[in-house]
C-alpha cells in the first residue's frame, strides 16, 4: 500500500508529460531547456568538486593529525548540516548582496557602491558548498578512522615517505568514501531549491517552480521535472557503475588499533587557520548575520506573533509527518528484516525513492494528482503531510531497520514459546526493544520536515505559513529582517539533536 | 506404563530442496531427558524447531502430551503448544529484569508472584530478581532462561546447544546445575548438542543424528557399546574400523582371532569397531606393528600403530609406557571387551566375546 501510494503520483507525472506528445519533445529541445540543463550540471559538478576538496583535508586533519583542539573542530565542522540551504542563501544575500552587510561596512569609509555580483553561479556554489560539505566530511572521517593503520605502516616500511604514502595508499582506499560523499552532495545540489531560487540561478528546480507559477499549462513544468528525474537517475547509475568496479576489503575489522596521530610540526598553524576559517565561514558568519538582522528586526519592531504562528504550523505538520512516517515505516522494516525475500526487498527499495526524488518534482506530481483525481485532498494538510512522508520515509525505515537488525529473532521466538501471540510479541518485546530506533527515526523526519521548502511552497493549504516559507518569501522579497527570527529558531531547533548525535559519537569513540 | 511427552512420526523437512530432517520417528517419555547429538548440519536444531513450532514440516506429525500439534491439515502455533525452548544465546529479554523475564510467560493472576518466587528459589537466583540480564554471568543467564521456561509449566523443554556459550571451566558446573534443576522440576527435556560427552552424561536416552536421520536412539550405554551403525560408533568416542573375515565359529582379523556366534557364511567380510582401550601393545622386535604417532594426553599416551596391511589402529596406554616412534610392537586385544561388528554397515549380533590368540 505504501509503495502504491508512492508510485501513483509519479506515474501521473509521466502520463501528463507524455500526453502532450510532440509538444513535449519540442519543449525539451528548446535552447532554454538545454541552457538549464547546462547550468544544473555545472552547478552539480562545481559544488561537488569544491565540497570534496574542502572536506578531504578537513577530514584528515580532524581524524589523523595532532591539530590543536581536534575534538572541538570535529564537533563544530559537521554543524552546518543543520542550516537549510535557503537560510544559507539568506545569509549570503544579507552579507554579500547589494545593500548587504559587507557593502554597508565598506560604503562609509571607502565609498564602495557596488560589490562583485553575488547572484548567480558564484553565490549558488558558495551557498550550497557551505551547507553540504559536511556530508563528505562525515563519510571521509568515518573511512579514515576505519582504515587499517598496518597498510600505511607497510608502505612506510617499504620505503615510501609520508606524502607518497598518502597519495598511493591512503587516498585510493578513501575512494568509496569520496564516492559516497560526492553522491550525497550531488543529489543534494540537484534537488536544492532554496539556495538557487534565492540566488537567482536558474537550475531545473527553480525553472520548474517558475513555469508552475507563470503559466496555467503545466505541461512544461511536468516535462522539466522528468528531465530532472532523468539527471538524477544518470547520477545514480554513474555511482553504481563506479561502485561495481571497486572492491575494498579490510583485512581486519573495526577492532583494529587506531593509528597514531600524524605530527603536523610547523604546518599546525596554517592547518589551524584553515579549520577556523571554515568554521567561521560556514557557522560563525551565518549565526552572526542572523543575529545582526535579529537586532535590526527588534529595532524596527517586526511583529513576532506571526513567527510563533508559523513555528506552531511547522511543528504541527512536522509532528504529523513524523507519526505517519513511523507508522508506515514499521511494517516495511519488519517485513524487510524478518521476512527477507524478493517482494519485501523490492518494497523496501521502493520506499528509498524519496532519497533521490527532488522535493519539487514530488510536489508537482502531487499537485497534478490532487487537482485532477483527489480534489477533496488538494491543498489540504493531509496532502502536504503525505508529501513529507514520501520524501522522508527512507530516514524512518532506515533507523527502524537498523534497530530491528539488532534484535535477535530468538527473542521473539522465546516469547512465542512462552504463550504469547505474534501481536503480543510485537507490543511487549519488539517495539520496546526498537524504541530508540523509532524515536531517532521520528526525530529525523520531524527535523527534515521542519526544513523542507519546495513541497511546502507548492502544497500548503491556502494561508498556511511555516517557518520555511516565511524565511523564503521574506528573503525573496528583500525583507531580510523578517527572515532572521524564524531562521534562528529553525537552526536552534535543528541543532539540538545534531549536538546530541555528535556528543554521543565522540563518547563511543574515546 | 509411562506417558509419552513428545511423539514424532514420519517427520520430514527440506529447505529449498535440501532435506534437513528426514522421516523422523521419536518418542520421549515424560520426566526423562533425551540428548539429540550429531555433527553440525545433521538436522538436530531443525528437529527441535519443528517440535517447538518455529518451522512447519513438509510431512509427518508431532504430538505433545498426547495432543496432536502438527499433522496433515493441522498446525498449532508455538504459543499454544506449551513447549518451552531455551536458545543457545538464552534470548533473555534485555529490557526486563530477571523477575520480569521469569514472569513473562505466566498469566496475570494471583498466583503469578508466588510462581516467580518458586522459580527463583528453584534456580538459585534469590537476590537477583531486579538485575538486568546484562548484569548476570553466563551461568546465571542460563538459569534465568531455564526458570523463565519452567515457570510456564511446559509439557516439554527444548534446549538448543545450551552449554556451548559457556567457557569450558564453567561448563561442567552449569551442566550439573541444569541437570539438578530439571530433575527437581520433574521436567521432560530434549536437548541438542554436538558434544558426545555431554550427550552421554546428561541424556537418559541418546539419539544420534546424521544426515537428517536418527541412526540410533537408546540408553547412553547401549549407544556407546552397541552402536547401530559405524557412524554412531565412531561419532561417540574414538574408534577405528578394522576389517575381519568370518571363519566358522571365529572371526579372523589382523590383530587376532575372536569367537563369533553370528549367522553369516564362512568368508564374509565384516568390519570391527575397535576403541583405543581395547588394544594392548607390547614392544617386540619381531612384532608386525610400528608406532607412527604418539599423543601425550597427561595421564595417558595415545599411540597410533601401523599394521602390515597399511591400516592404522590406536591404543591408549598409561603415561608410564613410553615408546619411541618407529618402535616395532605386537598388537593384541584386551581381554573381556565386546567388539561391535558390522556387515555392510549393519550391526551383526554378538560379534565376539573374549579375544583368543
Amino acid at each position: 500500500m505504501v509503495a502504491a501510494a508512492i508510485a501513483l503520483p509519479l506515474a501521473y507525472l509521466v502520463m501528463r508529460a507524455l500526453g502532450a506528445g510532440g509538444e513535449t519533445a519540442d519543449l525539451l529541445l528548446r535552447p532554454r531547456t538545454l541552457e538549464t540543463l547546462g547550468r544544473t550540471v555545472a552547478l552539480v559538478v562545481a559544488v561537488t568538486g569544491v565540497a570534496l576538496a574542502l572536506a578531504l583535508p578537513l577530514a584528515w586533519l580532524t581524524s589523523r593529525s595532532d591539530i590543536p583542539l581536534r575534538r572541538v573542530w570535529s564537533a563544530l565542522l559537521p554543524l552546518p548540516l543543520v542550516i537549510p540551504s535557503y537560510v544559507a542563501g539568506f545569509v549570503v544575500v544579507a552579507a554579500l548582496g547589494p545593500r548587504g552587510m559587507l557593502q554597508s561596512m565598506l560604503a562609509a569609509p571607502l565609498g564602495v557602491e557596488r560589490l562583485p555580483e553575488i547572484y548567480g553561479f558564484p553565490g549558488a556554489v558558495l551557498t550550497i558548498v557551505l551547507v553540504a560539505f559536511p556530508y563528505a566530511l562525515l563519510t571521509l572521517q568515518a573511512a579514515l578512522r576505519g582504515l587499517d593503520p598496518a597498510l600505511e605502516e607497510v608502505s612506510r616500511n617499504l620505503g615510501h615517505g609520508q606524502w607518497d604514502t598518502f597519495w598511493r595508499v591512503t587516498l585510493p582506499q578513501l575512494r568509496p568514501a569520496l564516492a559516497a560523499g560526492g553522491l550525497l552532495i550531488a543529489l543534494y545540489t540537484l534537488s536544492d531549491f532554496g539556495a538557487v531560487s534565492l540566488l537567482h540561478y536558474e537550475t531545473f528546480t527553480w525553472a520548474i517552480y517558475l513555469q508552475y507559477q507563470a503559466s496555467l499549462d503545466r505541461t512544461i513544468a511536468a516535462a522539466l521535472s522528468l528531465v530532472l528525474v532523468a539527471v538524477t537517475v544518470v547520477i545514480l547509475l554513474v555511482d553504481l557503475s563506479l561502485r561495481g568496479r571497486a572492491r575494498y576489503h579490510r583485512s581486519s575489522s573495526g577492532a583494529a588499533r587506531p593509528s597514531a596521530p600524524v605530527k603536523l610540526g610547523r604546518w599546525r598553524w596554517p592547518a589551524l587557520a584553515f579549520c577556523a576559517l571554515t568554521v567561521t565561514g560556514a557557522l560563525v558568519m551565518p549565526v552572526a548575520v542572523l543575529l545582526y538582522w535579529l537586532a535590526q528586526a527588534l529595532h524596527a519592531g517586526e511583529p513576532l506573533r506571526a513567527v510563533w504562528g508559523a513555528a506552531a504550523n511547522s511543528a504541527y505538520a512536522s509532528g504529523l509527518a513524523a507519526l505517519v512516517a513511523i507508522a508506515a515505516a514499521l511494517p516495511v522494516a519488519i517485513l524487510a528484516v524478518r521476512y527477507p525475500g524478493a517482494v519485501s526487498a523490492l518494497l523496501e527499495r521502493f520506499t528509498y525513492m524519496g532519497f533521490a526524488l527532488p522535493g519539487i518534482v514530488l510536489a508537482l506530481a502531487l499537485v497534478f494528482f490532487g487537482a485532477n483525481f483527489a480534489t477533496p485532498l488538494y491543498q489540504t494538510l493531509a496532502m502536504l503531510v503525505f508529501a513529507y512522508v514520501i520524501l522522508f520515509l527512507p530516514q524512518a525505515v532506515g533507523t527502524c531497520r537498523t534497530a530491528l537488525l539488532q534484535v535477535s529473532p530468538r527473542l521473539e521466538e522465546a516469547a512465542r514459546s512462552l504463550g504469547r501471540t505474534p501481536a503480543q510479541v510485537v507490543t511487549t518485546i519488539t517495539l520496546p526493544l526498537i524504541r530508540p530506533g523509532i524515536l531517532a527515526g521520528a526525530a529525523l523526519v520531524f527535523l527534515s520536515t521542519m526544513k523542507e521548502l519546495p513541497a511546502t511552497l507548492l502544497l500548503s493549504p491556502i494561508g498556511f505559513r511555516s517557518l520555511a516559507t516565511t524565511i523564503w518569501s521574506a528573503t525573496d522579497n528583500g525583507f531580510l529582517a523578517r527572515a532572521a527570527v524564524p531562521a534562528l529558531l529553525l537552526i536552534l531547533v535543528s541543532s539540538l539533536p545534531m549536538a546530541f548525535f555528535v556528543i554521543r559519537q565522540q563518547r563511543t569513540r574515546p | 506404563m509411562s506417558n509419552i511427552a513428545v511423539r514424532c512420526a514420519g517427520l520430514s523437512k527440506s529447505f529449498e530442496d535440501v532435506p534437513a530432517v528426514q522421516d523422523i520417528d521419536l518418542e520421549v517419555v515424560e520426566g526423562s531427558t533425551l540428548a539429540l547429538v550429531g555433527p553440525s548440519g545433521c538436522g538436530k536444531t531443525t528437529l527441535l524447531r519443528l517440535i517447538g513450532g518455529f518451522e512447519v514440516p513438509d510431512s509427518g506429525s508431532v504430538e505433545v502430551s498426547g495432543r496432536p500439534v502438527v499433522g496433515p491439515g493441522l498446525f498449532v502455533p508455538p504459543e499454544k503448544r506449551r513447549v518451552g525452548i531455551i536458545f543457545q544465546d538464552y534470548a533473555l529479554f534485555p529490557h526486563m529484569t530477571v523477575a520480569e523475564n521469569i514472569a513473562y510467560g505466566l498469566p496475570r493472576d494471583a498466583d503469578r508472584p508466588e510462581r516467580v518466587r518458586q522459580m527463583i528459589a528453584l534456580s538459585g537466583l534469590a537476590g537477583m530478581e531486579s538485575r538486568m540480564p546484562h548484569e548476570l554471568s553466563g551461568g546465571q543467564q542460563q538459569r534465568v532462561a531455564l526458570a523463565r521456561s519452567l515457570a510456564a509449566r511446559p509439557h516439554v523443554l527444548l534446549l538448543d546447544e545450551p552449554f556451548s556459550n559457556l567457557d569450558p571451566g564453567l561448563r561442567a558446573r552449569v551442566r550439573a546445575e541444569v541437570r539438578d534443576i530439571l530433575s527437581l522440576a520433574g521436567a521432560t527435556a530434549i536437548f541438542v548438542t554436538h558434544d558426545q560427552d555431554e550427550a552421554l552424561l546428561l541424556g537418559d536416552r541418546v539419539a544420534v543424528m546424521n544426515g537428517g536421520r536418527i541412526e540410533q536412539a537408546d540408553t547412553p550405554e547401549q549407544v556407546f557399546h552397541r552402536p547401530a551403525s559405524p557412524f554412531v560408533g565412531t561419532f561417540l568416542g574414538a574408534a577405528d574400523m578394522l576389517p575381519a573375515r568370518v571363519a566358522g565359529e571365529v572371526l579372523t582379523a589382523e590383530i587376532g582371532v575372536l569367537p563369533f556366534s553370528g549367522d553369516l557364511p564362512v568368508g564374509t567380510e565384516v568390519t570391527l569397531l575397535v576403541r583405543p582401550d581395547d588394544i594392548s601393545i607390547q614392544p617386540d622386535p619381531d612384532g608386525p606393528g610400528r608406532i607412527v604417532e604418539a599423543q601425550f594426553q597427561g595421564g595417558f599416551y595415545l599411540y597410533r600403530v601401523r599394521l602390515p596391511s597399511g591400516a592404522t589402529i590406536r591404543s591408549l596406554q598409561s603415561h608410564i609406557r613410553r615408546f619411541r616412534i618407529g618402535t616395532p610392537v605386537s598388537v593384541s586385544l584386551e581381554q573381556g571387551h565386546d567388539l561391535p561388528c558390522f556387515h555392510q554397515d549393519r550391526p551383526v549380533p554378538r560379534a565376539g566375546g573374549r579375544a583368543a590368540r
